[in-house]
C-alpha cells in the first residue's frame, strides 16, 4: 500500500503504535487468532460471563412471555407517553449497531487499513445489536402477533401497509440493514471459516466449519469473486450507515410534536449512532484484547483512532443539542420553547443535565492526549457515552411526549420492573451472542490481518 | 356472619329438606331430592356468578364446600338443550319487536326520592342505554351522570342476589313466614315495636302503602333518613312560612342570580332543568344579553365555576353575608336584623344588591341545600323583597310524601332504639349503618337491641351485614314503581327486564306487612293508580285522591295507564302552587357569632360522582373524574393553596412518574379522627377543609370496598355529627408524615398562556361588530389553511355529508354527564385506580378544566372544555399509522379500524389533542355474563392492544343514514344525535352535517365565537369550540 505524506502527529503515532505489533508472520497471526477458538481452553471468565448473560436471556424470555400473555400494560407506557422504553431501547441498540457497518464498509472504502483488526467483532456487534433492537418495535406493539401486517405481502385483505408512515420506512430500513449486515459479516467470515475447518481437530467442528465455509478452497478465482462481492457489499452498506438512522430519526421528525419535529434530526441521529457505536466497540474491545491477549492486533492506534472518532461525532452531537435549544428559542414557537424549557428545567430536567454531562462534557476530555493514551480512561468514557446515548433517547422520547400541546393531557412516565427486565434482558441477549461469537468464531479477521503484515506488502510490490 | 349451623351447609340443606318433607325419612331417589325447593335454591346458588362469595373468607370456604358437593351431584344434570316444557318458536314476533332494532320505554330513576324521567333503550329485552325523557320536567331530554351510570348498577354482578337470614340463604316464603310471626306479635301492641326506616319517599304508591301499614299498626312509626337530603330546606321553609313548601326556580326567567352556596347546576333536585334554564338565559348570540350569576360558596362547585362573580367564604361567614345582602336589599329582619357589617365585601354586596334590585321580578336568590334554615329563610325573604315569588320562584306543595327533617327523624328513631322500644326495624333501601352521623350511628351495638332487623337493598352492604334478614332489592329498571320529579310530576317507573337476581321491590316488601302479602309490585302500583286515575280524565295527585276515587276503572283507566306508561309522565300531577307568606317571627333567630379566623372549619358534601356512597360500586362513577379536581376512585380533604402552605402540606404532582402523592393528614373533629389525603384546591376559602361523603365503604362490592391494602377513599361519615351535618368549626388537621397516592385524570390546571379555552366578556363581545370580531378573535392566528393540495371535495363524495361538531363552551357547565353517556354508548371499559394513576383512563370524551387568573388562591373558573376527537381534516394520526388502521372517511370523519390496528400508538403520540385511548391491557370484562347483556350491540367491544377513540357515535350516524336511505331522502338536521349531545342539559354539544348551511352545527360554526383548538397546527378540526362569554358586573372591577 501506498502512503502519502502524513502529518507529523500521525507519523509519530504510527511509530509508537502500529496497526499490528511488529514481529508477526502469516503463520503466527493465523495461529494466534485461530487458537482462540480451536486450541485454547475456554477460560473460566468466559463461563462466568456466559452464565450471567444466559440468565439475563432467560429474564428476557420470561418478560416476553408475560408481555405477550398480558399486554404491554405491564410496562409504564401510557397516554400521553405512548412510546417509552421500547423505543428508547430500540433506537439505542440500532445506534450501537452503526459502528460495525461504518467500520466495515466506509472505512474499507476509504482504505483505512487499521479497521481490519476490529471490523469482525464490530460487525458481529452490529448484528447482535440489531437483533436486540429488532425485538423492541415488534414487541412494543399492542398485538405483536399481527406485526407482520407492516410488511407489504400479498394478502386476502387486499391492503398494503401505509407507505406514508415512518414506521413503515423503519421496517424496510432496519430489515435491509439487518440483512446486509448479516451478509457482509458472513461473507467476510468465509475465508476464516475455511481456515478453522482446516485446523479443527474434532470431527464435528470440521463438519460445521466445513459447511459454513461453503467449499472455500482459497483458489485465485475464489479470491477474485470474494473481493468483488465484498466490495459490492461494502458499497451497498455505505448508504445504509446514513439511511438507517436517518429513517429512525424520521419516526420522530415526521411527527408534529415539539421536541420531535426538527429537521436537524437525521444528521444528528447518524452522528449519535456512530458515536454510540464506537463507544460500544471500545467498551467491548478493551476487555477483549486484555483477556485474550490481543494487544498485538488491537493496538493503541486502534484505541486512539476510535477515541478520536468518538470525539468528532460527540462534538456533532453536542452541536445538535445546542442547535435544538437554539431553534426552540429562535423559532418563536411557544410550544417549542416550552418544550425546551421543560426539558431543561421540568420534572425530567435531571435526565437532560445527565445527558449533557455524559455526551457533551465527558468526551471533551479526549482532547487531552494523556487521556487518549489511557486505556482505563477511555474505557470509562466509553461507558459514560453509552449511558449518555441512552439518556439522549430517553430525553427525546419521554420529555417531548409527556407535556405537549394541551396542558390537560400532560402526564408523567415511570418505567416498571418489566421495562427494565426487557432492557436488561436484551443486554443479556447481546452479551450472550457476543460470548458465543468469541468462543466459536475468529474475532479478528485472520486473512485480512495477514494482508497488513509487512510480508504481504512486500509480496505485492514484487508481483 | 354465618352461624355454627353453617358448618356443613350440605348437611344443613339435607336436614332442612328432611324437615320439610314430613313423614319421609329418606328420599328415595336423587330426582326426588332435586324436586325440592331447597335444592332448587341450592342450585341457584351454585351456578350463578357467586363472585361475592369469594370476598368473604368464610363465604369462600362455604362456596368451595358447596362446589365440592355440587361436583358430586354433577352427574345428575342432564344435557338437554331445550326445557322439557313446550316452548314456542319465535315465528310470529311480538308487535313492535324487530330483532336488531331497539325499543325505547319511558321510566324514571330516583335519587334521594326525586325522579329523573328516562327513556330506556332495550335491545331484545336488555336495557342498554338510558336517555332523558323529553316530556319529563325533571329531564327535558337530558340526564345526569347518575342516571347514565345506573345502567351499570343494574348489571353489577356484585349486587345482592340472594335473600339471606344471618347470611344464610333462605327462600322468600320463609321470610314471609318469619315476618308474619313477628307481625302477629306486633299486632297485639298495635305495632308499638315496629319501625320503618326509609330514604326520602316521593312515590305515591309507597307512601300509600306505608300509610296503610301505619293504619293497621297505629303505634308503628315511619322514619326517613337521607344522608344528603333536603332536610334543611324543609326546615328553612318551616322557619320562614311555618309550613313545608317545595321551591321551584325558573332560571330561564332570571336575569340576575345569587347562589348562596348552592350548586344548582349539578347537585340539587331539578338541576337538569335548572341548568337548561340557566344556560337558556346566557345565549348572547340571540338575545344580545345574558343573565349574571353571583356565587357565594365555600367548596368550589360547577356553579361557582360558571359564575360571573364568585366569592369564596368560610361556612361561618355565609349566614352573616346573607344577612348583609338581605339588609342591602331592604329586607325587614326585625329586631335581630341589625344591618350586618359586610366587612371586606361591602362594595361587593352593595354592587350585588343594586344589580339584584335592578332586576326585580327577574332575579333569583337560591340557597344551598346544605345551608342553615336561617339562610333559607333569608333567601325566601329576599326573593319576596325582590318580587320574585310567583315569577322566578314558585312555591308548591312539597313533593315528598312526608317532608321531615331527616336528622330529626333519625334522632327519634335512635332514641327509641336506645330506650329499647324498637323490636322490629325494617330498613327500606339506604345504608344507614354506613351513612348515619357518628353520634347517631346505627351500629351493631345499638342495633343489637332490636330483635328483628330487616334490610332491603341493592347490595349486601354494611347495613345488611348486621341485619337478620337481607332482601335483595330490584333495580329500578327491574321494578314497577312510581316517583315524583322536582316539581311533583309523577312518573310510573316501568321495568325493562325481569329482576336479574330475584330482587324484590320496596312495594313487595311492604305488601308483606299487609294482608295481601304476596302481591307483585305491578299489581300494587297499578291498583294504586287505578284508584287515582279512575273515572275522571285528570289526575291531581293522591292528596285529592279521596274526591277523585274511581267509579269506572275499566276502559278509561287502561287507556290512561298506557298513556302514562308510554309518555313517562302522569299528566297533571305536578305539585300544586302554593301561596305562602313569611311568618311574622321568621327573623327571630339571632345571628351567628362572628367567626374566629384562626380555627379551621370543615365542610361536608355529597360526593360529585358517588353521591352519598350508594354508587360506590359503580365503576363508571368511581372512574368519572370529579368535575373540579379530576380525582377518581378517592375523596380527599380539600384545602386552599394558602392553607396548605400554612400547614406545610404538599401535593407532589407527578414527580414520581404519573403519580400524585399527597400528604395524608389526620382530620380531628369533635374527638373523632379520620385519616385523609389532602388535595390542594384553588378557590377553596382559606382556613376551611372540605370532605366528601360516600367513600371508605367497608362492604360495597369489588369496585367500591375499601380495604387497608387497597383504600378507596376515607369515610367522612365517621366524623360527621348530627348537629352540624354540613359544616362546623374546630376541625384540627395534623400532618402524619405519610403520603397517599391519588389518581387524577388531569394534573395540570393552568393553560400556560395557550389559547385553549377562549373567553370574552359580554360587553367586549357585543361591542365588536361582526367583521371586526372575526379579526379580533383570530388576529394572532394567521391563515394556516393553505395547502399544496386542493381541499377534499366533500360535497360530491358519496352522499355529500360532512359531519362536524360544535361545542359551545358558554353552555358547558362541566356536569360530566356526557362522559358517562359516551362510556355507556360506546362500551368503554373501566380500568381501575392503578391504571388511572398510570394515565390510562379510557374515556373517549373528557372534560378539561382550566383555572384562570393570576391568584392561585382565588382563581377564575375553572373553565370547562369537553374534548372528544377533533376529527381533523388534516389528521396527524392518519399518515403515521403504518397499517392504515385510522383512516379518513368520505364524510370527513376520522375512523378507527380496530381489527386492523396492531397498536404502535404512533397515532396517539402524533395527536396534539391526546384524545386517543389505548387498550394497554384487556380492560374489557369478557367473562361476566351480565356485562355481556349490558353492552351496546352496535359498537365493537375492543380487545387489548388496539387504539380507540371518539367516533362521533358512528353507529348513530349509520342508523340515521340507513333510515334516510330507506325513505329516499338525505339525513335531516337533528336526525343524528350523538350520545354526548343527547345527554347534555344545556345543548353545549351540537352535531350535524356542515355541508348543509341550514344545519344548526353549520350555523354555530359560522358564528362569531367559533374557533378551532390549536388552530395554528393546521389540523383543521371538525370539532370546533365556541368561545365562552362572561358577564361581569362593571361595578365589581376585579373578579372577587
Amino acid at each position: 500500500m501506498h502512503r502519502v505524506d502524513e502529518p507529523h502527529d500521525d507519523l509519530q503515532m504510527h511509530l509508537t503504535a502500529p496497526v499490528i505489533t511488529p514481529g508477526h508472520t502469516f503463520a503466527s497471526v493465523t495461529d494466534k487468532i485461530s487458537a482462540l477458538t480451536l486450541r485454547r481452553r475456554t477460560p473460566l471468565g468466559w463461563y462466568i460471563g456466559f452464565a450471567i448473560s444466559f440468565i439475563l436471556v432467560q429474564v428476557l424470555l420470561f418478560t416476553i412471555t408475560y408481555l405477550v400473555m398480558t399486554g404491554i400494560g405491564i410496562w409504564g407506557t401510557n397516554i400521553p407517553v405512548g412510546w417509552a422504553f421500547p423505543i428508547i431501547n430500540f433506537v439505542w441498540w440500532i445506534g450501537i449497531g452503526h459502528a460495525g457497518t461504518l467500520i466495515s464498509a466506509i472505512l474499507l472504502l476509504l482504505r483505512q487499513e487499521w479497521r481490519t483488526s476490529i471490523n469482525r467483532f464490530a460487525e458481529a456487534m452490529t448484528l447482535f445489536a440489531v437483533a436486540c433492537a429488532g425485538l423492541f418495535p415488534l414487541l412494543h406493539t399492542g398485538r405483536p402477533w399481527l406485526a407482520y401486517w407492516l410488511f407489504p405481502y400479498p394478502n386476502t385483505m387486499g391492503i398494503w401497509p401505509q407507505f406514508r408512515s415512518p414506521l413503515m420506512w423503519d421496517v424496510f430500513a432496519v430489515s435491509t440493514y439487518a440483512t446486509v449486515s448479516a451478509l457482509f459479516w458472513f461473507v467476510g467470515l468465509i475465508p476464516d471459516l475455511a481456515t478453522l475447518r482446516d485446523r479443527a481437530r474434532s470431527r464435528p467442528f470440521q463438519i460445521i466449519y466445513g459447511l459454513l465455509a461453503m467449499g472455500w478452497r482459497g483458489s485465485a478465482r475464489h479470491w477474485h469473486r470474494y473481493e468483488t462481492a465484498y466490495l459490492l457489499l461494502a458499497g451497498l452498506s455505505t448508504p445504509l450507515v446514513l439511511s438507517v438512522h436517518t429513517i429512525v430519526s424520521f419516526d420522530f421528525a415526521v411527527a408534529q410534536l415539539p421536541g420531535w419535529h426538527a429537521t436537524i434530526f437525521p444528521p444528528y441521529f447518524v452522528a449519535g449512532a456512530i458515536y454510540a457505536g464506537f463507544a460500544m466497540v471500545l467498551f467491548l474491545s478493551i476487555p477483549l484484547r486484555k483477556f485474550y491477549g490481543l494487544e498485538d492486533f488491537i493496538t493503541m492506534r486502534h484505541i486512539k483512532n476510535m477515541a478520536k472518532i468518538m470525539l468528532a461525532t460527540g462534538l456533532i452531537v453536542f452541536y445538535g443539542y445546542m442547535m435544538e435549544a437554539f431553534f426552540a428559542w429562535y423559532s418563536g414557537n411557544e410550544y417549542e420553547w416550552f418544550m425546551m424549557r421543560n426539558r431543561v428545567l421540568g420534572p425530567y430536567g435531571h435526565y437532560y443535565w445527565a445527558l449533557i454531562f455524559c455526551n457533551g462534557l465527558t468526551p471533551q476530555l479526549l482532547w487531552i492526549k494523556r487521556i487518549r493514551n489511557s486505556i482505563p480512561a477511555i474505557f470509562i468514557i466509553s461507558v459514560i457515552v453509552s449511558i449518555g446515548m441512552w439518556l439522549e433517547r430517553f430525553v427525546i422520547v419521554v420529555t417531548s411526549l409527556h407535556r405537549d400541546f394541551l396542558p390537560s393531557s400532560w402526564g408523567m412516565y415511570q418505567p416498571t420492573i418489566w421495562d427494565w427486565s426487557m432492557f436488561i434482558g436484551t443486554i443479556g441477549l447481546f452479551f450472550c451472542l457476543m460470548f458465543l461469537f468469541i468462543r466459536f468464531l475468529p474475532i479478528i479477521s485472520i486473512f485480512e490481518m495477514r494482508t497488513i503484515l509487512p510480508e504481504a506488502e512486500v509480496e505485492e510490490e514484487t508481483v | 356472619m354465618p352461624s355454627k349451623e353453617s358448618q356443613t351447609n350440605f348437611a344443613l340443606m339435607r336436614e332442612r329438606i328432611l324437615a320439610t318433607q314430613d313423614g319421609k325419612e329418606y328420599w328415595r331417589s336423587l330426582e326426588e331430592l332435586a324436586d325440592t325447593d331447597e335444592f332448587q335454591e341450592f342450585l341457584a346458588r351454585e351456578y350463578p356468578q357467586q363472585a361475592e362469595e369469594w370476598h368473604d373468607a368464610v363465604g369462600r370456604r362455604t362456596f368451595l364446600k358447596l362446589m365440592g358437593a355440587s361436583l358430586a351431584l354433577a352427574g345428575l344434570s342432564n344435557c338437554t338443550y331445550q326445557p322439557p316444557e313446550l316452548i314456542v318458536p319465535y315465528v310470529r314476533q311480538p308487535e313492535a319487536e324487530v330483532p336488531g332494532k331497539p325499543l325505547y320505554f319511558a321510566t324514571a330513576m330516583t335519587l334521594s326520592g326525586v325522579a329523573t324521567g328516562l327513556l330506556a333503550k332495550s335491545n331484545e329485552g336488555r336495557p342498554t342505554k338510558l336517555e332523558g325523557n323529553p316530556d319529563h320536567p325533571g329531564s327535558r331530554g337530558a340526564t345526569d351522570h347518575f342516571a347514565q351510570a345506573s345502567l351499570l348498577t343494574l348489571y353489577d354482578p356484585d349486587r345482592s342476589q340472594t335473600l339471606t337470614f344471618r347470611e344464610e340463604i333462605r327462600p322468600w316464603t320463609e321470610f314471609l313466614a318469619n315476618l308474619r310471626t313477628a307481625l302477629d306479635e306486633q299486632r297485639g301492641k298495635q305495632g308499638a315495636g315496629l319501625r320503618f326506616l326509609t330514604e326520602t319517599v316521593t312515590s305515591p304508591t309507597l307512601a300509600a302503602q306505608l300509610k296503610e301499614i301505619l293504619t293497621a299498626f297505629p303505634q308503628a312509626k315511619w322514619h326517613q333518613y337521607e344522608p344528603a337530603g333536603r332536610g334543611l330546606v324543609n326546615a328553612g321553609a318551616q322557619l320562614a312560612f311555618g309550613q313545608p313548601v317545595n321551591t321551584i326556580y325558573r332560571f330561564d326567567q332570571a336575569r340576575r342570580i345569587l347562589a348562596i352556596d348552592s350548586d344548582f347546576l349539578s347537585c340539587v333536585a331539578g338541576s337538569l332543568p335548572y341548568a337548561t334554564g340557566f344556560i337558556g338565559g346566557r345565549r348572547a348570540d340571540e338575545s344580545r344579553d345574558m343573565n349574571r350569576l353571583y356565587a357565594v360558596e365555600t367548596t368550589p362547585t360547577n356553579t361557582g365555576a360558571k359564575a360571573d362573580h364568585r366569592l369564596r367564604l368560610r361556612p361561618s361567614e355565609i349566614e352573616n353575608f346573607t344577612r348583609a345582602v338581605a339588609a342591602a336589599l331592604g329586607v325587614n329582619m326585625g329586631s335581630a336584623g341589625q344591618a350586618q357589617a359586610a366587612g371586606a365585601h361591602a362594595n361587593w354586596v352593595a354592587a350585588l344588591a343594586r344589580d339584584l334590585l335592578a332586576a326585580r321580578g327577574a332575579s333569583i336568590v337560591i340557597p344551598g341545600d346544605e345551608q342553615s334554615p336561617v339562610v333559607h329563610a333569608l333567601a325566601h325573604a329576599m326573593n319576596d323583597a325582590l318580587g320574585n315569588v310567583g315569577k322566578t320562584v314558585i312555591y308548591t306543595e312539597p313533593i315528598e310524601a312526608n317532608p321531615v327533617d331527616s336528622i330529626q327523624s333519625l334522632r327519634e328513631l335512635v332514641g327509641d332504639i336506645d330506650a329499647g322500644r324498637v323490636e322490629m326495624l325494617v330498613i327500606v333501601g339506604g345504608n344507614p349503618v354506613y351513612t348515619t352521623p357518628a353520634d347517631l350511628k346505627l351500629d351493631l351495638n345499638r342495633l343489637s337491641k332490636v330483635k328483628l332487623r330487616v334490610h332491603l337493598s341493592l347490595y349486601k352492604d354494611e347495613t345488611s351485614e348486621i341485619c337478620h334478614w337481607h332482601i335483595p332489592e330490584a333495580h329500578y329498571l327491574e321494578s314497577w314503581s312510581d316517583a315524583r320529579a322536582y316539581d311533583g310530576t309523577v312518573t310510573i317507573i316501568q321495568p325493562l327486564i325481569e329482576p336479574l337476581y330475584n330482587g324484590k321491590t320496596a312495594h313487595e316488601l311492604l305488601a308483606a306487612f299487609s294482608d295481601q302479602f304476596d302481591r307483585k309490585s305491578y299489581q300494587i302500583v297499578r291498583d294504586y293508580w287505578m284508584g287515582q286515575m279512575g273515572g275522571k280524565g285528570v289526575v291531581s295527585g293522591e292528596r285529592q285522591a279521596g274526591s277523585t276515587q274511581a267509579s269506572n276503572p275499566s276502559g278509561d283507566f287502561e287507556e290512561r295507564w298506557r298513556k302514562a306508561l308510554h309518555d313517562g309522565v302522569v299528566p297533571n300531577t305536578a305539585a300544586a302552587t302554593k301561596t305562602v307568606s313569611l311568618k311574622a317571627d321568621w327573623a327571630s333567630q339571632p345571628p351567628v357569632p362572628a367567626p374566629q379566623p384562626s380555627t379551621l372549619e370543615i365542610v361536608f358534601r355529597a360526593d360529585p360522582t358517588i353521591y352519598d356512597g350508594r354508587f360506590a360500586n359503580n365503576g363508571w362513577l368511581q372512574e368519572l373524574p370529579k368535575p373540579l379536581t379530576k380525582l377518581t376512585w378517592d375523596n380527599a380533604a380539600l384545602v386552599s393553596p394558602k392553607t396548605a402552605r400554612d400547614l406545610g402540606i404538599n401535593n407532589e404532582m407527578g414527580s414520581k412518574g404519573g403519580n400524585i402523592f399527597v400528604d395524608a393528614v389526620d382530620l380531628k373533629y369533635r374527638d373523632r379522627v379520620v385519616r385523609a389525603p389532602v388535595w390542594i384546591m384553588p378557590g377553596q376559602p382559606d382556613g376551611t377543609v372540605t370532605v366528601h361523603l360516600g367513600y371508605g365503604r367497608t362492604r360495597a362490592g369489588r369496585a367500591g370496598t375499601s380495604t387497608a391494602a387497597k383504600p378507596i377513599g376515607f369515610n367522612a361519615y365517621a366524623i360527621r355529627t348530627s348537629d352540624a351535618p354540613w359544616f362546623g368549626t374546630g376541625v384540627e388537621l395534623h400532618k402524619t408524615g405519610t403520603q397517599y397516592q391519588l389518581a387524577a385524570t388531569q394534573t395540570h390546571f393552568n393553560m400556560e398562556n395557550r389559547k385553549v379555552v377562549r373567553t370574552k366578556s359580554l360587553v367586549d363581545y357585543l361591542k365588536e361588530s361582526e367583521g371586526e370580531h372575526r379579526e379580533a378573535m383570530e388576529h394572532d392566528e394567521p391563515g394556516y389553511n393553505d395547502s399544496m393540495y386542493p381541499p377534499y371535495d366533500y360535497k360530491n363524495q358519496g352522499l355529500g355529508y360532512a359531519w362536524g361538531m360544535a361545542i359551545d363552551l358558554n353552555n358547558c357547565v362541566g356536569c360530566n354527564a356526557c362522559i358517562v353517556a359516551c362510556q355507556s354508548e360506546n362500551n368503554i371499559p373501566v380500568v381501575g385506580k392503578e391504571q388511572v394513576i398510570r394515565s390510562r383512563e379510557m374515556h373517549w370524551l373528557r372534560v378539561d378544566a382550566y383555572f384562570g387568573g393570576a391568584d392561585a388562591n382565588n382563581p377564575e373558573g375553572p373553565y370547562f372544555q369537553p374534548v372528544p376527537c377533533m376529527h381533523c381534516e388534516q389528521a396527524p394520526c392518519e399518515p403515521v399509522c403504518p397499517v392504515h388502521a385510522t383512516v379518513h372517511s368520505t364524510e370527513g370523519t376520522n375512523d378507527m379500524v380496530y381489527n386492523r390496528c396492531v397498536g404502535t400508538r404512533y397515532c396517539s403520540n402524533n395527536c396534539p389533542y391526546k384524545v386517543r385511548r389505548f387498550n394497554f391491557l384487556l380492560y374489557q370484562d369478557w367473562t361476566t355474563p351480565t356485562y355481556q347483556l349490558m353492552r351496546n350491540p352496535e359498537v365493537t367491544v375492543r380487545s387489548r392492544g388496539v387504539m380507540e377513540k371518539c367516533t362521533y357515535c358512528i353507529q348513530r350516524i349509520q342508523l340515521a343514514k340507513i333510515e334516510s336511505e330507506k325513505e329516499g331522502r338525505s339525513v335531516r338536521d337533528g336526525d343524528i344525535v350523538t350520545a354526548c349531545q343527547a345527554v347534555c342539559p344545556t345543548q353545549a354539544i351540537v352535531f350535524g352535517n356542515i355541508n348543509d348551511q341550514e344545519s344548526q352545527v353549520a350555523k354555530l360554526k359560522a358564528g362569531k365565537r367559533n374557533y378551532s383548538l390549536l388552530e395554528d397546527l393546521n389540523t383543521q378540526p371538525r370539532t370546533t369550540y365556541l368561545a365562552e362569554l362572561r358577564n361581569p358586573n362593571p361595578e365589581i372591577p376585579e373578579r372577587a
